[in-house]
């Protein structure tokens, strides 16, 4: 449906670029929000920030590490995850904004790490075991 | 300002067709909803059709046509989409357009074929119900994500698994009686409790089923109502619609749905009743936690008290307050597109009185409907009253 493996790190690639230009940023540890006045984050792109229509944006960096907010052990995948299942999803506060991503490192082989929410994490960008797709992935706080 | 009347509804049984068209199905409810409401076909003058993800099951765009074709009317004709709420989004636009004088006949519904698809299809269809970027290419599957909100839920205000399965529990009984029901048999809070898991904290009874279905209403205005001296004594007073931030972790609170609130207090307001009048509902119980959330939003129970409301006998069916006596998205089914449809036939049925349930709400007056989208990034709610 977009990236294609190596062509996915290419910020240039005409495809969800300002995405791929985001986790090219977390991969190489500048990962940001976008910030209005108010103190509203978001993510890319934006044009205006969604929750006050502020036109006036800037990049903030991403608070060091984050706190788990909410979690689930996924058992059931879609297709595009069929071989990282079992795996932990969280949604995780980093200060200016929220991320969504996957819990890597810390359990067992063959069983989704433990987590639980107020975890400590840090943001990476990993693979995705399936099809080696990029996505957004946590650690626990000081392993990266 | 005209009062809209429910002339009449239709639905599919709701179930596994898969060799089904969608065409078929909507042509079937609409049939259905035609003789319940004895109105003259070419009196219609809108159709409004919810569908969600017809170009993915049948590769079928452009369906409204296609639907107005299989009902056997002739004019403007539109589909809605809001994911699971596109046909809450089709009816209130119907109500909105007989309200305001601007069409004394609409008929509106939806329908959805879905088991045609393999499941991990359909877990792929569902997904693109949330935001692809920041969710899906995340891992965020469509039980994952109201998964999130259980566990967000449980941390801010307590609750249990089993609190869940007695949810599951009292709609599938519900479900029993049902004709139009998917799953016609008894689940016991044990045997939810012991189900494999989906996406934890729940399982496999906290999840609705995948269902082939349409719905289909006859709207009509008071006054055609009265010309054609219809039996039409259920009026749609209130409607209401809210939207919220599209991905989860983009919301304030992950426990909350405030989209669903919006609704709310925007129904309640139309229709000039509170939350305290409200005698029967049918809830947006995708998962379990769902049913929790929507009742909160509805103002039927305060933040954290809905999780035990089904545990402490309150909104089973012979509580005091009755939720899902249709058997809810949970055990009735939930053909995405044609449930905001069919919760509004269940619930007419309900304060009508000719729903095997009735039995259990003789003197319902004022009933509620809450049809959310995603995960309640879209919500709308209707309010229902017995007029005559
Ligand atoms: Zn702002």
């Amino acid at each position: 449906m977009s990236d294609d493996g190596a062509d996915a790190t290419d910020a240039s690639s005409p495809t969800d670029r300002e995405y791929a230009e985001w986790l090219d940023a977390l991969a190489d540890g500048d990962g940001f929000a976008i910030v209005c006045p108010n103190g509203h984050g978001s993510l890319p792109p934006r044009r205006v920030c969604p929750e006050c229509g502020s036109p006036d944006l800037s990049r903030e960096p991403l608070d060091e590490t984050g706190t788990v907010a909410t979690y689930s052990v996924v058992h059931v995948p879609s297709p595009r995850f069929a071989d990282d299942a079992p795996y932990a999803t969280a949604v995780v506060d980093f200060g200016p904004t929220r991320l969504t991503g996957i819990v890597r490192d810390g359990g067992a082989d063959d069983e989704a790490p433990a987590v639980e929410i107020g975890d400590a994490v840090a943001v990476d960008v990993g693979e995705r075991a399936t099809d080696g797709e990029r996505l957004v992935v946590f650690r626990p706080a000081g392993e990266r | 300002m005209t009062d809209v009347r429910v002339a009449g509804v239709g639905l599919t049984p709701f179930g596994s067709h898969p060799e089904r068209t969608g065409r078929d199905l909507f042509g079937e409810a609409a049939l259905r909803a035609f003789e319940d409401a004895a109105v003259d076909r070419a009196d219609v003058e809108e159709l409004n059709y919810g569908n969600f993800m017809g170009a993915l099951a049948e590769h079928q765009g452009h369906q409204a046509p296609l639907m107005a074709e299989a009902a056997g009317v002739r004019c403007p004709a539109t589909r809605y989409e809001s994911a699971c709420a596109s046909a809450g989004v089709a009816v209130r636009e119907a109500v909105r357009t007989v309200a305001a004088g601007d069409a004394d006949v609409v008929l509106a519904g939806g329908m959805e074929r879905m088991t045609n698809l393999p499941t991990d299809e359909v877990t792929e269809g569902l997904a693109i119900a949330a935001d692809d970027l920041y969710e899906v290419r995340a891992g965020v599957t469509f039980p994952g994500a109201y998964a999130l909100m259980a566990n967000a839920y449980f941390d801010a205000y307590g609750g249990s698994r089993e609190d869940l399965a007695h949810i599951a529990s009292k709609n599938h009984e519900n479900a029993l009686p049902n004709e139009y029901a998917q799953y016609r048999k008894e689940v016991s809070v044990a045997e939810a409790m012991d189900a494999p898991p989906v996406a934890e904290p729940l399982h496999l009874y906290d999840a609705c089923p995948i269902t082939d279905g349409a719905s289909a209403l006859v709207l009509v205005s008071e006054e055609y109502a009265a010309e054609h001296d219809l039996e039409a004594s259920v009026a749609v007073t209130g409607t209401g619609q809210g939207t919220d931030r599209m991905a989860l972790g983009d919301r304030e609170r992950l426990a909350r749905t405030p989209a669903a609130d919006d609704a709310a207090d925007a129904a309640y307001a139309d229709a000039g009743v509170e939350a305290a009048d409200v005698d029967v509902a049918e809830v947006h119980d995708c998962f379990t936690i769902a049913e929790v959330l929507a009742l909160e939003s509805l103002g039927l129970f305060e933040p954290g008290e809905g999780i035990a409301a089904a545990r402490e006998g309150v909104t089973t069916a012979d509580g005091d307050l009755p939720v899902n006596l249709s058997g809810g998205l949970k055990a009735k089914g939930h053909p995405v597109g044609a449930t905001g449809g069919s919760q509004i036939a269940e619930l007419t049925r309900l304060l009508r009185g000719d729903h095997p349930n009735s039995e259990h709400v003789p003197d319902a007056e004022v009933g509620v409907a809450h049809n959310a989208g995603g995960t309640v990034a879209s919500a709308v709610v209707h309010v229902l009253e017995v007029a005559e």
